[in-house]
């Protein structure tokens, strides 16, 4: 059984541009603000963006081995709250926790914290899950 | 940003096939190891008959809806301008490969903000059969703009 506070899962994950390049493949999302440092500084972006979508997929797959099946994910909704600097050299490193929030005979609320640094990227990243 | 958008019809997005290696890559992508992504044996062993796509990859079938919205003249919106800022999936299922997929928009919200103009888009996303698999809503942050 699981109880509300407790941890499920947990995972850092290191972006870097390489990264980004092959999630804009694999998405189909080729805006060069995720790959180009001209494209970002010209619309005063402080630096090269990891796509809010590849934080949200990574953050949510955190979850899936302990679910054990991607299909017990019902619903999931994130808001993209500050963005995600990659560094060309260095990336950046995101630390995704998972915490049951709520919690009923057959779901769960699973609600992740997703940090770079010292602050967090994603806002009421919760997910619903079916246990049974 | 024009609020006339909201209610407006959307034809389907010709059918999008999912294949095994596009759900590989995008898991790969994902940073999505677990094996029911990319061993069809262990997806087999789920219940399903393929491997099973991450929970945000409809958002490959979403992106085409998006891009007719942005292709219509009259939307104000310039891609230049747009900000993310938020995204939900509400699911029936879990995509696998094989699956043949068609999106159909709305945008249920335009709202002013400032100088800017948050759009609420929800797309809805079915198989061959007809049968719901995801819904995927997005909202989007438009700038009005400098002219």
């Amino acid at each position: 059984m699981i109880a509300v506070g407790d941890v499920v899962a947990e995972r850092s994950v290191h972006l870097t541009r390489e990264s980004l390049v092959r999630y804009a493949g694999a998405s189909g999302d080729f805006n060069p603000i995720h790959y180009r440092d001209d494209v970002a500084s010209a619309v005063r972006l402080p630096g090269v963006l990891a796509h809010g979508m590849l934080t949200m997929g990574l953050a949510i797959e955190t979850i899936v081995p302990w679910l054990g099946d991607a299909g017990r994910i019902l619903e999931y909704g994130v808001r993209f709250t500050r963005p995600v600097v990659v560094a060309p050299e260095i990336g950046a490193v995101l630390t995704i926790v998972a915490k049951v929030g709520a919690v009923d005979d057959d779901s769960a609320r699973i609600d992740l914290t997703v940090t770079h640094g010292e602050s967090t990227v994603l806002g009421k990243a919760q997910a619903r899950v079916r246990l049974v | 940003m024009n609020p006339e958008l909201v209610g407006r019809a959307f034809p389907p997005t010709a059918p999008y096939l999912v294949g095994r290696e596009k759900v590989r890559e995008f898991a790969r992508a994902v940073f999505a190891d677990d094996p029911q992504h990319a061993d069809p044996a262990a997806a087999r062993a789920l219940g399903y008959v393929d491997v099973v796509a991450p929970p945000t990859f409809a958002i490959v079938v979403q992106e085409l809806t998006l891009q007719q919205l942005l292709a219509e003249p009259d939307t104000g919106i310039e891609l230049s301008r747009v900000l993310h800022a938020e995204q939900r999936f509400r699911c029936t299922r879990p995509i696998v490969a094989g699956d043949e997929l068609t999106g159909t928009l709305s945008v249920t919200a335009v709202r002013a903000i400032g100088g800017n103009a948050m759009v609420t888009s929800e797309t809805d996303i079915r198989d061959a059969a007809g049968e719901h698999v995801v819904t995927a809503t997005s909202v989007l942050v438009v700038g009005e703009g400098e002219q």
